[in-house]
């Protein structure tokens, strides 16, 4: 019997998982999809359990998203959010976290500016932790949820062109994304104003193949995915690059998006600045997946908690992950 | 601890046979097929629920609805349920409002699993009525829950388990019971 490690006590990062393990987490988020349509969405799986989610830096997507996938799940929420804490009175990330932990929750759900914080906040708790995105590092329940989402527009997930467009060089999207479809042998491209695509960025997933081309209307040719990022405006102008340049070297339009395979589809983990990154008559087109990527956002996050939470009272090997999980017929009923 | 398989409980021609004969009950104890839909309960309460369905066809020429349940997310164990924490997904493709709804498994005992299944299908709306079909009653209930259309009750002690084996998914087909000696 073919044994995998069980790799989900945190979810740090989709780098160090394989093929296996990712197509996993995307197979336990079909069950959470289906709940999105229930009419009533509410389950009393984690009932009495607590999931702390630590904002250090600002998100509301993603906060609301893991609020309400804790919600769906019966368990219950303690905020922290940087702005209204004691971060701004000079306490540290770790008696942050060991404070937050002092108040008994299940799992610790955190976001924070620096690349590692999660990690590094992991090897300090006993409780399993969930990056919800640090630094320019990575985002795993966004590339997840931008998996499901491709999985479920075009049936596979398997030896895709994606194209990549904006700042990928401070994007923990891109690179939970490259990490996640470079294991199905997904081929990428990135393009974006040099500054922000640096020729590095080809190596930075070991056997994947990754180009980097400055040229929109060529970055665009025979692609099946478009993954747009948010430009940060406040990024603009840092370099000299003024919003009318960047609209017109790499605004996806439709005359653009025409240059890719008919199929193609459109991804954004928003927020949207319409009319710079993207024209709205893109962003509200048919090939536009922006609000599914919203809706399969909580469930891959129910998913996590509930893999996170549930496996947490079991150690060394997870089940699902052997070659064939042991049904006790009627052992335990 | 070892297992040892003491007395087969049905072959498959038993088990045919049973299936038959609960198809019958639940149309006749339900007045046709009118609103009847079966709800298979993940894993072995799915093929059965199929070939009830493929019985009723026989005797009243029409294809009942089929719908498949995981209860794994509405289970009262979660501490205890690691090892069998892998979700499956449920399929149930038609509206439950006003549904005579039959739920489908292979073995009953405690009848928390039963419990669990309730708590599932009324997230999904509110059935008219909802009994319980299983092909095997072992007894032990540690809940107020009973089944409607049993294939054969058998009298057993904690130790022991019935093991059913539906060609479906095991590959071969029969019931036994099996017991665990230290």
């Amino acid at each position: 019997m073919r044994t995998l490690s069980y790799r989900f006590r945190d979810l740090l990062a989709l780098e160090p998982l394989t093929a296996d393990e990712l197509r996993f987490l995307l197979d336990q988020s079909k069950p959470f999809q289906e709940i999105q349509k229930h009419p009533l969405k509410k389950l009393a799986t984690l009932r009495g359990k607590t999931v702390a989610l630590a904002f250090f830096e600002n998100s509301t997507r993603t906060r609301i998203s893991f609020g309400t996938a804790a919600a769906r799940l019966g368990a219950d929420t303690m905020n922290l959010q940087a702005e209204a804490s004691s971060i701004k009175k000079g306490e540290t990330l770790l008696d942050t976290a060991f404070n937050l932990n002092a108040m008994r929750p299940d799992c610790l759900v955190m976001r924070h500016s620096a690349s590692g914080a999660a990690d590094y906040v992991a090897r300090h708790l006993e409780i399993p932790v969930v990056n919800a995105g640090d630094g320019t590092h990575e985002h795993p329940s966004q590339g997840l949820l931008d998996a499901l989402t491709i999985r479920d527009r075009l049936g596979t997930i398997e030896n895709l062109n994606v194209t990549i467009l904006g700042d990928i060089l401070h994007s923990r999207v891109a690179r939970s994304n490259i990490h996640l479809l470079g294991k199905f042998g997904c081929r990428f491209t990135l393009c974006g104003p040099s500054i922000w695509v640096p020729r590095e960025l080809e190596k930075i997933a070991p056997g994947t193949p990754i180009r980097c081309v400055y040229r929109m209307e060529e970055a665009l040719e025979g692609a099946h995915v478009i993954l747009m990022l948010r430009v940060q405006t406040e990024r603009l102008n840092d370099p000299p690059l003024s919003a009318n340049d960047y609209i017109l070297l790499y605004q996806l339009n439709a005359e653009r998006l025409r240059r890719a395979n008919r199929e193609a589809i459109v991804l954004h983990p928003g927020p949207i600045n319409r009319g710079i990154e993207i024209t709205p008559e893109v962003a509200d087109g048919p090939q536009s997946c922006v609000l599914e990527q919203v809706t399969n956002g909580v469930a891959v996050r129910m998913a996590i908690l509930y893999l996170v939470i549930a496996g947490a009272t079991e150690s060394g090997t997870h089940p699902a992950l052997e070659g064939k999980p042991k049904e006790s017929a009627n052992a335990s009923d | 601890m070892r297992i040892i398989e003491k007395t087969q409980l049905m072959s498959t021609s038993e088990i045919d046979r049973t299936l038959q004969r609960l198809a019958h009950e639940i149309v006749e104890k339900s007045g046709g097929t009118k609103n009847l839909a079966l709800i298979g309960i993940v894993r072995r309460g799915v093929p059965l629920a199929q070939r009830i369905a493929q019985a009723m066809r026989g005797i009243e020429g029409v294809d009942v609805p089929v719908g498949v349940l995981d209860i794994t997310l509405y289970r009262d164990d979660l501490s205890k349920v690691a090892p069998q924490a892998v979700l499956r997904s449920s399929d149930i493709p038609f509206g439950v409002d006003n549904m005579n709804l039959v739920l489908v498994d292979d073995v009953l005992y405690t009848g928390r699993t039963i419990r669990a299944a309730m708590n599932g299908l009324f997230d999904l709306g509110r059935p008219k009525r909802v009994s319980l079909c299983v092909l095997i009653d072992r007894g032990h209930r540690e809940m107020p829950i009973e089944a409607q259309y049993v294939g054969r009750n058998v009298q057993t002690s904690d130790t022991e388990i019935i093991e059913v084996r539906l060609r479906e998914i095991d590959k071969e087909e029969r019931v036994m019971l099996v017991d665990r000696v230290e």
